[in-house]
Formats: structure tokens, C-alpha cells, sequence
């Protein structure tokens, strides 16, 4: 495989910000050009223009990878890190400042699906233009718009202005159009964000067909771990401009997880938040904060957050609490700490906090957290409790061969140790 | 549903562009020409954003098309009246109406053309930063889509030629050549605004007052050759270096006949200028639209 599809050499892309900013007016520009024509006349600098120069920022730096042919590539980075300016690249939205993109083949991109939808216009002329805009030919749509309008179920409202459309409908509709595109090379950012459930697995089928069905590469960001581990056969990972790995994508999910400079890791600042239950207030949660950049905790990792605490009256023992929810509201569990240590009267402390390897299951979940004095046992006084903080996600497992484990909502929240099984001596 | 490699077949046929080529993405310097090839494979886009744009365009309206009709006509009225009747102009021998009208025609078409194309890439900016495809389709479009109301207002041209007992001559058929002169200078003008109108929105207040000026500048309540008996012949000459001049003039020599043969050799001029400027504006436009996206 030495002729890859897509490949990448030593990428950059400037832009300016501040001066160089976007919607400067001809006034603007003849004020600039007077004030420059004065100085050179003056032959002396003018003191005030050299702050209006305009700042470069690099969005992306020294970015070199390739892509074989077939390949699901996922590519995942936090907010900034040059994900959409890399696309943007690729599907020739933008160009690029240095370095070289070569490309075989014909690339669509659905970098926001959808594109070109006019609300005035009807389900049925929105998908016309929709696939024209997205490069596909009359006679092509024409082909496949039976296809389209099963795969949104809109069947109905066909001839109904789009405006009309409830947001589930639109995006499906959207999402239809876009997935019977045939391109050799597919770029897809974040569409799986949208719609409902069903529909989302819909799509994630759809584009794994593409891939492995029809051997066309695909080119997939997504902020959604489980569906880059379910989806990708490699992933590169972004980090301010740069590829800062590229690999299988559970080490690149890793990496992603682990990137955790601890100065970036997420930090909920509490203290002004509002309180659904009031504590007695002897001390305040003023934040609580993750080891890691991005809230996502592998299955069977022990669930770990620090919080810092400031006391107001003299505490000479506190413990915490905790109660973990699932992202629809439904309390999973909860646990309390034995009795420590306090803090004295206006003093800052900052807390870690350990719940050993919790086996919850894969999906998104929040806690409530308190501090105060006591147990579920013997009685308990909070000083202080949060709710709705410390969102995170468990991400599903994975195994030896890069499958990743199944878990149905039905089965509830919490994997349960090993079964055992025994069959005991018959009675005979 | 996990991706398993091994079903991940041989790439398909068409994998390669159809020129079997690989297409490299770097930054381009310098001029830029066009890529009439890539046009013409989007050819299909070219139209469906037409005809978006002329379906958008009536709806929830409650008159609909009627208006491509009562615009023109009124304008027609009051022409008459202030220049005919009040001012006296000539339209040599003429029903003044159908010269005014005449000219009234390619002139709404270029006025609409304007409005619309200058404002064409910034209302279309969702899909610029979205999706690739030639951006020189989004102003010619824009242009294009005008065509609808044009052959509308030529109905209200055939009524008033029959009002007035104007004979057709055979020189109608010459009017789509004329039409697409008028085309050219829209598309020309288009171009530059609409590129222009990416970075500096001052273009919004621009095109205005320049379709409000071009009304009373171009010979449409008189007839141009009114500046050559005024001003001379080198004025005039200056005169129909203004492309519209020439797209109007031809307008009235196919609908009113000989008496009104355009002056030639400023028809030409006319139609250089607007070719120059469509060259400059299309070299500009695809020079920038490299930042389009960035900056839009």
C-alpha cells in the first residue's frame, strides 16, 4: 500500500487575528494606507500603529500523515486543536499556508449537514439542491431519491417547506441527502451529534457501509470516543496545530484522554453556583476539577476528582459524599468517605477524592457532591452539596482484536462483577 | 457493528478523477485563471442555484411574478410622462413608451443582476464555508436567475408594441444576442462586487445609489444619440464606453427598426469595456477567493 489516497506533507495554515480582522471596510483600508504613506514621509515610526499589527496564530503546524486507500481514519483533538481547519483543507474549503495535500480521488465533505437547505423550499427541492450542492448530478439524485426520502422518513411532508420541519426531521433529511453521496474519499465532522438515538445508529451504519462495503475512505472527527473506538481502523490525534500521535485508535483515544496536562484538565468552578440544597454552610465547595483534560474515564478505572474546599468555621473532621447519576437523572449509586482530617476556620484546601473502580457502564453520567460530617449509619450534617456537576463519560471496553464491548441500556447502569457458576454433584 | 479490515475490499473503478489524475491542495500565488473544465462539470449546481433563487423569490409574495410585470411598466409611465411629455426628449418618430420601454428592459434585468450577484457569495457564506464548488457560480447565478423576470417583461413589450401598431420586424431575433451582451455587463459587474463584497460590506450602500445614478446616466428616458448632438462626437464616444449604452441601443435597433442603428464602432467599445472588465473582475474574484472562507 504505498499509493495512499490522501497525503499529507508538512501542512501549516496561518491566520491573522485582531488587525487583520474580517470585515475591515475600504475607510479601513485607506485610513491604513494614508497613515503609511505619512510615516514613510514623516520617516518616523508612529508609536500608536504598531499595536494594530496584526497577531498570527498557526492553527495547524508541520501536519504530515497519509491515508491507504479504504481506511476509516478518525481524527480527534479538543476544541482549537485544528480539526476543522484540517478539513477544511481537505475538502478545498480553505487553502492551506504551507506544505501540500495530495488527493486521488473525488472528496466529498459533511462538515455540517444540511448546507444549502433553503427553509422556504420544500422537502423535495431541498433535496435537489442539497445533492447539487454537494456535487451530485440530476440524474443521480433522481436515482437515488426514493432511497433518500425512505432513509429520512419523510415520506409525508415531501412537498412541505422545510421551515415547517421539526428539528428531528430537518436533520434526518439532511443527514440522507449527505450519506448517499458516492465519493472515493468521505470527510465527516460531528454529524453524529444530531438527531435522536435510533437515527445516530442509523448514520453510524450507514457510514460503516460505506467503508467497508464499498472500500471508500472515510475521514471521521467526532468529539464521540465509543463511535471513533466503534467506527476507525487508525486515528491521528491533534493537539494545538500538531499531530501528536497517529495509530490504532484505542491508543489514540488514550492519548486523547491522557494529553491531561494537569493545567488544562476541566475544572468546574462551583463556588457561586446555585445550591438546590442548602447545607449549613461551615464550608464551601469553591471548584472541583478531573486529572485530565477531557471527562472521560476508561471501564474499570477508578473514578478519581480532587475539590477544593474553604472552610468557614473551625472543622476539625469532614468527610465526602457522593451520588452519581446517569446523564438521563437517574441515580446510579452512592458512597460516603470515613471521617478525616478537617480544616481550620478560613483556611483552602484542595481534596482527592477516590472511588475505586465504580464498573459502571459505558454512557455519560453526572454527580452530586457533598462535604460535611457523619454517615448514611450514624447520622449525617452536610455543609455544603452540589448538584448536576462533574459530568463524565465511561467509554465501553475494548478488546484484544480491537472489538469493543457491548452493553444494551436495558441492563442498567452498573456491570456487576463476574458471574460464577457451579454446576453442583447431582443427587443420584 | 465494529469494522472488521478484512472485509474492506479492492477500491472501485472510479476511484481516480476522471482524468486518472491526483489532485494536489497547496497554496496557490499570483493570478489565477479560470478552470473552464471545472465550471462546466458543475454546470447542473450553476442552474439549480438559479432557479432556487427565482423560486424563492416569489414565494409568500402575494402578487408573485406580476411584480417582474408592474416594475417595468410603471417605470415605463413615468418615463413617458417626465421625458416624453414634459421634457419633450425625442424618440425619433417613435411611441415614446416602447423606446422607453426598450430600454427599460435590459436595464431592470442589469439593476436586478446587480442587487442580487453583489450580495451572492455573503448571502450564500454558510455554504462557502461549508462545502467546495466553484465560487464564480454563486455570482452567475445570481445574474441568471434575473432571466425569468426578463422574459416575463418581454410579454409586457409584446402587449405595448401591439398598442402601438410597432411592427415585428425581423430584427427581434437578434434580441437574445443583445440579451447576452446585457448578461456580460451584468456578469462583469457582478463579479467584481460580489468579490469585493466578501471584504469590504461597503459594497451594500454602493450598489444602491449606483443603480439609482445608472437609471437617469444610461439612455433609457433619452436617446444616446441626444449626447452626441449635445456634447460632440468624443463624448459620446466616452459615453458608450458605459457597456449598458451599447446593450441599450441594440435593444431598441431590434424592437424599433432601422431608424434606430446603433452607432457601431461605440457599440464595440461598449462591449470591450464590459469584456476588460468581466477579464479584471473574474482574475480578481478567483485571486481572493482563496480567503473567501477565512474572511466571509
Amino acid at each position: 500500500m504505498s499509493n495512499p489516497v490522501i497525503s499529507v506533507r508538512d501542512l501549516g495554515k496561518r491566520y491573522q487575528l485582531g488587525g487583520g480582522g474580517a470585515h475591515d471596510t475600504l475607510r479601513d483600508q485607506i485610513a491604513h494606507g494614508a497613515r503609511a504613506l505619512l510615516r514613510r514621509l514623516g520617516g518616523r515610526a508612529d508609536a500608536n500603529d504598531d499595536s494594530r499589527a496584526p497577531e498570527e496564530f498557526w492553527a495547524l503546524q508541520d501536519v504530515s500523515f497519509e491515508v491507504q486507500q479504504g481506511e476509516v481514519i478518525g481524527v480527534i483533538g479538543r476544541n482549537g486543536a485544528g480539526k476543522s481547519t484540517l478539513l477544511k483543507i481537505l475538502s478545498q474549503i480553505t487553502e492551506p499556508t504551507t506544505g501540500e495535500v495530495r488527493v486521488r480521488g473525488r472528496v466529498a465533505s459533511l462538515l455540517e449537514v444540511g448546507t444549502g437547505f433553503h427553509p422556504e423550499l420544500s422537502g423535495r427541492e431541498n433535496i435537489y439542491l442539497n445533492g447539487a450542492i454537494l456535487g451530485m448530478a440530476k440524474a443521480e439524485i433522481s436515482r437515488k431519491f426514493d432511497e433518500i426520502v425512505a432513509f429520512a422518513e419523510v415520506e409525508k411532508f415531501l412537498d412541505t417547506p422545510v421551515k415547517r420541519y421539526s428539528s428531528g426531521m430537518y436533520v434526518r433529511l439532511a443527514f440522507a441527502v449527505a450519506a448517499h453521496l458516492e465519493p472515493e474519499i468521505l470527510i465527516v465532522d460531528e454529524v453524529l451529534a444530531v438527531g435522536d438515538v435510533q437515527f445516530q445508529k442509523k448514520c453510524l451504519g450507514k457510514m460503516q457501509d460505506v467503508a467497508a462495503r464499498e472500500g471508500r475512505t472515510v475521514l471521521f472527527v467526532s468529539h464521540n470516543m465509543p463511535a471513533v473506538l466503534q467506527l476507525t481502523s487508525v486515528a491521528i490525534v491533534l493537539e494545538k496545530g500538531r499531530v501528536i500521535f497517529r495509530g490504532g485508535p484505542e491508543e489514540a483515544v488514550e492519548v486523547y484522554t491522557n494529553a491531561a496536562a494537569s493545567d488544562s484538565a476541566v475544572t468546574f468552578a462551583v463556588e457561586n453556583a446555585p445550591r438546590l440544597y442548602a447545607g449549613n454552610f461551615a464550608a464551601k465547595f469553591i471548584s472541583l476539577r478531573f486529572d485530565r483534560m477531557v471527562p472521560i474515564f476508561s471501564f474499570g478505572e477508578d473514578f478519581r476528582f480532587f475539590a477544593t474546599v474553604r472552610a468557614v468555621e473551625n472543622l476539625p473532621r469532614m468527610r465526602f459524599s457522593m451520588t452519581i447519576f446517569t446523564a438521563g437523572g437517574t441515580p446510579v449509586g452512592s458512597c460516603f468517605s470515613k471521617e478525616a482530617d478537617g480544616i481550620g476556620p478560613g483556611e483552602q484546601a484542595e481534596i482527592e477524592v477516590v472511588l475505586p473502580n465504580p464498573r459502571l457502564a459505558p454512557g455519560k453520567y453526572h454527580c452530586g457532591v457533598a462535604v460535611g460530617r457523619g454517615d448514611n449509619r450514624n447520622g449525617h450534617v452536610d455543609f455544603d452539596i452540589i448538584l448536576d456537576t462533574l459530568g463524565f463519560e465511561v467509554l465501553p471496553e475494548v478488546g484484544e482484536g480491537g472489538t469493543v464491548s457491548t452493553w444494551v441500556r436495558g441492563w442498567g447502569s452498573t456491570v456487576f462483577p463476574e458471574l460464577r457458576q457451579t454446576i453442583l454433584p447431582s443427587k443420584g | 457493528m465494529v469494522v472488521d479490515l478484512s472485509t474492506i475490499v479492492r477500491p472501485p473503478e472510479s476511484c481516480l478523477d476522471a482524468s486518472g489524475q491526483t489532485r494536489v491542495i497547496r497554496s496557490r500565488k499570483g493570478w489565477i485563471g479560470v478552470d473552464v473544465a471545472e465550471l462546466w462539470r458543475y454546470r447542473e449546481l450553476f442552474l439549480f442555484l438559479a432557479w432556487r433563487d427565482i423560486l424563492v423569490r416569489y414565494k409568500q409574495t402575494a402578487l408573485g411574478v406580476a411584480w417582474a410585470l408592474l416594475q417595468p411598466f410603471l417605470t415605463m409611465v413615468i418615463f413617458t410622462v417626465i421625458f416624453g411629455r414634459l421634457a419633450r426628449f425625442s424618440s425619433n418618430g417613435a411611441p415614446y413608451a416602447v423606446m422607453t420601454l426598450a430600454a427599460l428592459l435590459p436595464w431592470q434585468f442589469f439593476s436586478s443582476a446587480l442587487t442580487e450577484s453583489s450580495n451572492s457569495l455573503v448571502a450564500a457564506a454558510n455554504m462557502i464555508s461549508k462545502v467546495y464548488f466553484p465560487r464564480l457560480i454563486v455570482p452567475a447565478s445570481a445574474v441568471l436567475s434575473g432571466l425569468l423576470d426578463f422574459l416575463i417583461s418581454l410579454l409586457l413589450l409584446l402587449a405595448v408594441m401591439i398598442w402601438y401598431g410597432v411592427p415585428f420586424r425581423a430584427n427581434l431575433f437578434l434580441l437574445p444576442v443583445f440579451f447576452f451582451a446585457a448578461f456580460l455587463t451584468a456578469l462583469s459587474v457582478g463579479v467584481w462586487l460580489s468579490a469585493l463584497n466578501v471584504k469590504y460590506r461597503d459594497v451594500k450602500y454602493v450598489v444602491p445609489f449606483f443603480t439609482r445614478i445608472g437609471l437617469y446616466v444610461s439612455p433609457i428616458g433619452f436617446m444616446s444619440t441626444l449626447i452626441l448632438q449635445k456634447f460632440g462626437p468624443v463624448v459620446h464616444f466616452l459615453y458608450c464606453l458605459n457597456p449598458m449604452v451599447g446593450v441599450i441601443d441594440g435593444f431598441r435597433w431590434c424592437i424599433l427598426g432601422p431608424g434606430f442603428e446603433p452607432y457601431w464602432p461605440g457599440f464595440f467599445a461598449s462591449m470591450g469595456a464590459a469584456i476588460i472588465m468581466l477579464a479584471g473582475g473574474v482574475v480578481y474574484f478567483r485571486t481572493t477567493e482563496k480567503r473567501f472562507a477565512d474572511v466571509i
